[in-house]
């Protein structure tokens, strides 16, 4: 009996030695883990990239207060709630949850003139911001636009303000390319396609209305299936806008376009837009090789005939899929002389481009002056799937989703799938 | 004692009567040929949005590996939803997806039943065979 208690605790002992040997050596790992060299971002010399917050949720658009806050708008609530902001109190770099709340989920969140405005998948409401930059009443906003849209497919809406007291909302299309039957082979184009009476477009509403609906508001462009990413540019007065291209062209037209083809088309694009245009959904599509708008297979195209006279044409065109969520115009002062003015476009990557390896999951970099780009657009900061190549989107850890400029004039970037919130700074020493 | 004789006797009739029923329903290589075809089928029409993998797309495309619907005994279900495709807001397995499903009703029976048993025999599924039999008597039934 003696014996076998003292074995009994010898080997209790040796367990526990081991389990607590073991502890310390995945405390030290984990360590190493958890703070890796930038975040674990791939950015240019003389940045610097640091996680400031981590964990909140499905994390859309940001948008940064001149004193140094930071809204996020939720995909999915969390806790009941859809908005979180964000402060550094202690100072230390890392930024605490101060506040949550609004009762929606959503993609769209912009400030403008002393107001947080914030959007669901079929609404848009505004808060009054104190001197502080914090909402002053959280639980009973102004219901500026109601109603709109809301059909599963592309429901987000994203929001940008200009100077003259209006807000445009993207409506984006719940359809591919206006089929009768949505994404389906053989299935024809409607013509004309009546999505466009309440949706594939950008509509203006104004900011201080009270439940504006459709007939409130202008369509102020059309044409656009389903932008994500769009802003206002304060130096050329303008508003600008991202918008994600169609899909399937090898899975609904193998006879004209195989997987390869399928996987670099259509362009995704990025447009400059005045009152009244039109970007040729879903009559068109853009071709970066070809450099044109080719009439879409649905509407008799054949991958060449061209199309779209009336249409617009894209400032740049990217590769198929990728999915530009955020733009966000440089006005800072703390980045070098090249990016003022320039464009930052997150990219949320492809899945469209399967069987080949998916794209994207990057923020990218397109230099401006006067409003135009003025040189070959380049990936700025990269590495947010934390694996080499994606191959299936649920591989990466982290995709690019939100973007907005700090007051210091720091770019931070979110992450809708671990809701990470990133910095990236430049120091010249 | 006896208990256990009466145990393994139960295992052992169970396993006799389930052996010859399985081989009766399908042989290796004719499930092995269906899988076979049922990619071919897969890859033109299902693969760009569930993926290569099944894994589907996060918020967009549901995965089809691990899904309990997929593996689940309703094949009805699954016959339907090839041949309507799907738009309604539906929540699978705790999540919901945005994009509409393409409508298959081009497709023959036997094709419906070999992509259905690719699907639910690839990645980490493993569920029974769907005949080209089963999809004719399903498709009779929708409108």
């Amino acid at each position: 009996m003696k014996k076998r208690v003292l074995l009994s605790l010898m080997l209790i002992g040796a367990t526990i030695s081991f389990v607590a040997a073991n502890d310390s050596t995945i405390a030290t790992v984990k360590k190493e883990v958890a703070d890796p060299v930038n975040a674990g971002l791939k950015i240019p010399g003389g940045f610097s990239a640091s996680v400031v917050a981590d964990n909140l949720g499905r994390a859309r658009h940001i948008v940064a207060t001149q004193q140094g806050g930071l809204y996020v708008k939720l995909e999915r609530l969390k806790e009941g709630k859809g908005i979180v902001y964000l402060k550094d109190a202690d100072g230390d770099g890392k930024m605490e949850i101060s506040k949550t709340f609004a009762n929606y989920y959503g993609t769209g969140i912009a400030i403008k003139n002393g107001y947080l405005y914030a959007s669901s998948d079929q609404d848009v409401y505004r808060y009054k911001l104190d001197d502080k930059g914090e909402v002053i009443d959280a639980e009973t906003p102004q219901r500026i636009v109601k109603g709109l849209w809301d059909k599963r497919q592309h429901a987000s809406k994203s929001i940008a303000l200009d100077d003259a007291g209006h807000i445009y909302v993207n409506i984006g299309a719940p359809s591919n390319s206006c089929q009768e039957v949505d994404r389906t082979k053989g299935s024809k184009g409607m013509y004309p396609c009546p999505i466009l009476d309440s949706a594939g477009g950008i509509w203006q509403f104004k900011v201080d209305q009270t439940d504006q609906g459709y007939h409130n508001g202008i369509r102020y462009a059309t044409g656009l299936r389903n932008v994500v990413g769009l802003d206002w540019n304060q130096q050329q007065n303008k508003l600008y806008v991202t918008m994600h291209g169609r899909d399937m062209l090898y899975t609904l037209y193998p006879e004209m376009f195989d997987t390869t083809v399928s996987a670099e088309l259509p362009s995704e694009t990025f447009y400059a837009i005045n009152k009244g245009d039109d970007a040729g959904w879903p009559y068109v599509y853009y071709d970066h090789f070809q450099q044109k708008k080719i009439q879409s297979p649905e509407y008799g195209g054949d991958g060449k005939k061209a199309g779209g006279e009336k249409a617009i044409d894209p400032l740049v065109a990217f590769p198929g899929h990728m999915a530009p969520n955020a733009l966000l115009f440089y006005t800072g002062n703390q980045f070098p002389e090249k990016y003022k003015q320039g464009a930052f476009i997150a990219f949320h990557g492809s899945w469209n481009r399967s069987p080949l390896p998916q794209e994207g999951y990057y923020v990218v970099f397109v230099p401006f002056k006067d409003g135009k780009p003025n040189g070959k657009w380049e990936v700025f900061a990269d590495g947010f799937s934390g694996t080499g190549v994606v191959k299936n989107p649920r591989d990466a850890q982290h995709r690019p989703c939100g973007l907005t400029q700090g007051p210091d004039g720091s770019l931070y970037v979110s992450d809708d799938v671990k809701g990470t919130i990133y910095k990236i700074s430049y120091s010249s020493k | 004692m006896k208990k256990i004789v009466g145990v393994f006797l139960i295992l052992s009739t169970t396993t006799a009567f389930m052996l010859p029923q399985k081989k009766a329903a399908v042989s290796q290589p004719t499930l092995k040929a269906a899988i076979e075809r049922g990619k071919t089928v897969y890859l033109q029409r299902c693969m760009a949005c569930h993926q290569m993998d099944g894994g589907g797309v996060p918020r967009l495309n549901p995965p089809l590996d691990g899904a309990s619907k997929v593996k689940g005994a309703d094949k009805v279900y699954l016959i339907r939803t090839v041949i309507k495709g799907m738009t309604e807001r539906v929540e699978i397995d705790g999540e919901y997806y945005d994009n509409n499903m393409s409508a298959n009703a081009d497709l023959t029976d036997v094709q419906i039943a070999d992509v259905l048993t690719y699907i639910r025999n690839s990645w980490s599924n493993k569920a029974s065979v769907v005949s080209a039999a089963e999809v004719k008597a399903a498709r009779a039934k929708i409108k």
